[in-house]
């Protein structure tokens, strides 16, 4: 029962950081109907730029309790961001209207890109950073094993709720999140009725590199390790959330991502560590083909 | 990167700038660049974490190569403004002017590559590197050709191949490691057991199409990976199998000894290490070859042109009566058995295998060289292999720059020509003359 509840909360703090990074992947395939492929990577560069954030904090002897993180979670956000701008502007952009798997192909070289740049310019070894946050709340004691709910998971927690409440007021009440939702239905439509599709587009890019950008935050302090190679199985699994909510529905991701963090610290718990990601992989098998519109997603009509 | 793309009158200024205003335009569009590119590159660049004296992390001050950086980012911005007398760069899917003539002397080049690549070990000068390198070039050539069935013919997006790769590797690998079965055997098991994978993944994903299908497939990939590095007591897990037997000469192995039974003793040549790479490179030829020509031949038959069909409209194809289901799997299956085929040459070659070899990346190159030869051509996929592995060895020298170069030319290639380097089509089957058409009018992967 304690163990459980440990994986209970384990779980769902890794399904938060899924979660976040799988808005990102169904917002930009619910607008131009393309997999970001590089939407991991920009995950990865997220993590990495709020490590370099927190160094450069602490040189300064500014890095300290909740203002230095809400500092480094800025910073972050805003450097991703623009890194998710650049790559809508480069890679993606000149390819909108050609065929399908241009995109798809550009992603993927834009990934490996990604990936290699920071190989490159930040060595190739593991980043291991010394823990911010220490310590945690003892939540229950059963039999000499203690539930631990550690405060990082708590600010994993907290920060994500309120993202996504930042992120759904901004989708649902503002002229912006409007345009977003007008484009997703029918651009050509929202384009026609004065909405620039093209800076919707870019926005959408960004606020999802600020997302994801947020989860890399939330991992560096979580897990205290990063490599330049941690974005494809985050952004496989996370896709796998997106996939499993019913792609293109936002509370669909980070239901999806919460699933997908509670499956796999539970089969790792009870099962195998070894084939956890095997686990994952497997709900995205399944899903797509016993649920292949996900739990919240809308089904597809195949028009002629 | 330019910072909008606004309409209105800045936006006509930018199409047609005036001469005077043009230098001006490309200056300013230059500093966004540059701006762009400071904000991308000094935090990374210029501020490097490196693991201390104390064993925590430091951060090291690099900003002379930032700085570098932006400068380059800023020249050439400034220069495609000033060249171009636009923002940006267009995709073009019109057949270039080189594509156009590498398409007209297509009938010319085709004989010329096999010529080149028949006579390729007489050549003075080539090397046991340069064959080498050949035998990895039309190792790729081969997967290309084998996933060109499954994505330029049939339309299904695979981004998983390297599974059965993987799967014809480890099936000459374990056979020969625990039943003793020769080279010659294994290779048609190993092809076998690659299209029963491909049948067997083929199944669940029949209803799934595009990008869904890509992840599904990735997905397969990762799971076959995952299962040779953990299931080491049958698969050797991370370690790989080592010490995997060599091809014979059709019973001859290749020896350094010289004696009777060997290849160089029969012939009564002098043994050579020579004799077996280029032995080897003649199999991987024949093997490629015979890849290119069953799915030259497919294309003529009902098979081929029911899976050319399938990529131009499913719906209408159900409407006529193809069977969807056996054409799709059928596609899966060929390409598997291809990659299959050339996976047990890989394991042959190398005589070591392990998990490492068959990485997502490899199937990323894999579909790299089909898209960027241009789906569905066949020639195209032969380029597009030497032109990729062949730069990708050039580049040898530049280490660790190597993938990020990769990478970004296959975004750059992407950008330029999304219809790859033969843009154009010959339709398979006609009625009276064939007609080359525009990629752009040919059905894709989904």
């Amino acid at each position: 029962m304690a163990y459980a509840l440990q994986q209970l909360i384990n779980g769902i703090s890794l399904g938060m950081i899924y979660g976040l990074i799988a808005v990102g992947y169904t917002m930009v395939y619910g607008i131009i109907g393309m997999i970001n492929f590089a939407h991991g990577d920009v995950f990865m560069i997220g993590a990495f730029i709020s490590l370099i954030a927190v160094l450069l904090l602490s040189m300064g002897g500014i890095m300290g309790g909740p203002a230095g993180i809400l500092l480094v979670l800025l910073i972050s956000i805003v450097i991703t961001g623009i890194y998710g701008w650049a790559i809508e502007r480069i890679a993606y952009r000149p390819l909108r209207g050609s065929f399908r798997l241009a995109p798809l192909i550009s992603a993927i070289g834009l990934s490996i890109v990604l990936q290699n740049f920071v190989q490159v310019s930040q060595g190739a070894r593991v980043k291991p950073m010394e823990t911010l946050v220490a310590g945690g709340i003892e939540v229950m004691r059963q039999d000499g094993f203690v539930v631990q709910l550690a405060y990082t998971q708590m600010l994993i927690i907290g920060v994500t709720l309120a993202v996504l409440a930042v992120f759904t007021v901004l989708v649902t009440r503002t002229p912006l999140g409007r345009a977003m939702r007008a484009c997703e239905q029918d651009r050509k439509m929202a384009g026609l009725l004065g909405i620039d599709t093209d800076r919707t587009i870019s926005l959408t890019f960004v606020i999802g590199a600020a997302l994801a950008s947020v989860a890399g935050t939330m991992y560096l302090l979580r897990y205290g390790v990063i490599d330049f190679y941690i974005g494809f199985l985050a952004g496989v699994k996370a896709f796998t959330a997106a996939v499993l909510g019913g792609i293109g529905s936002l509370p669909g991701a980070v239901l999806g991502g919460l699933l997908i963090g509670l499956i796999e610290t539970f089969w790792s718990a009870y099962f195998s560590v070894q084939y956890k990601d095997v686990a994952a992989f497997s709900i995205l098998v399944l899903t797509l083909i016993f649920l292949p519109t996900g739990l919240l997603g809308r089904q597809e009509v195949e028009k002629v | 990167m330019s910072a909008s793309d606004r309409g209105g009158p800045q936006a006509r200024d930018v199409n047609r700038p005036r001469p005077s205003s043009r230098l001006q335009l490309a200056l300013k569009d230059a500093l966004v660049a540059t701006a762009v590119a400071a904000a991308l590159f000094v935090p990374l660049v210029a501020l490097r974490t490196d693991i201390g004296a104390g064993g925590g992390l430091a951060l090291r001050f690099r900003w002379k190569e930032a700085a570098i950086l932006c400068g380059l980012v800023f020249l050439g911005r400034l220069a495609l403004v000033l060249w171009t007398g636009r923002r940006g760069l267009r995709p073009s899917t019109a057949p270039g002017p080189w594509t156009d003539r590498l398409q007209q002397a297509g009938r010319l080049a085709a004989p010329a590559f096999l010529a080149v690549a028949l006579v390729l070990p007489a050549i003075p000068g080539i090397d046991r590197y340069e064959l080498d390198l050949g035998i990895l070039v039309l190792t790729y050539v081969m997967l290309g050709w084998g996933l060109n069935i499954v994505v330029g013919l049939a339309g299904l997006l695979d981004l998983g191949y390297v599974a059965f790769y993987a799967v014809g590797a480890y099936s000459y690998a374990l056979l020969a490691q625990y039943f003793g079965l020769s080279f010659w055997i294994c290779l048609p098991l190993a092809g076998i057991f690659a299209a029963f994978w491909g049948i067997l993944l083929g199944f669940p994903v029949l209803r799934l199409r595009g990008d869904y299908l890509a992840i599904v497939t990735l997905a397969f990939g990762e799971i076959i990976r995952v299962v040779l590095i953990n299931w080491a007591s049958f698969t050797g897990g991370p370690n790989g199998i080592t010490g995997i037997p060599r091809p014979s000469f059709f019973g001859l192995p290749f020896s350094m000894a010289g004696g009777e039974g060997t290849f160089a003793g029969f012939f009564g040549l002098e043994p050579s290490v020579s004799h077996r790479v280029i032995f080897l490179y003649y199999l991987i030829l024949g093997l490629a070859l015979l890849t290119n020509w069953v799915t030259i031949r497919l294309r003529r038959q009902p098979l081929g042109r029911a899976w050319e069909a399938l990529r131009e409209d499913e719906i209408a194809c159900r409407a006529l009566g193809i069977n969807v289901t056996t054409t799709k799997l059928s596609a899966f299956a060929l390409g598997a058995m291809f990659g299959g085929f050339a996976g047990a040459f890989f394991a042959t070659r190398q005589a070591f295998i392990s998990p490492e070899s068959f990485t997502f990346i490899e199937s990323a190159i894999i579909l790299a060289i089909v898209v960027l030869g241009g789906l569905g051509s066949q020639i195209g996929v032969a380029v597009a292999a030497l032109v990729l592995i062949g730069g990708f060895e050039v580049f040898r020298g530049l280490e660790e720059w190597r993938m990020l170069v990769f990478g970004g030319a296959m975004v750059v290639i992407m950008v330029l020509r999304p219809r790859g380097l033969v843009g154009t089509r010959t339709p398979s089957i006609a009625l009276g003359k064939k007609r080359t058409i525009s990629g752009d009018l040919v059905g894709e992967g989904r």
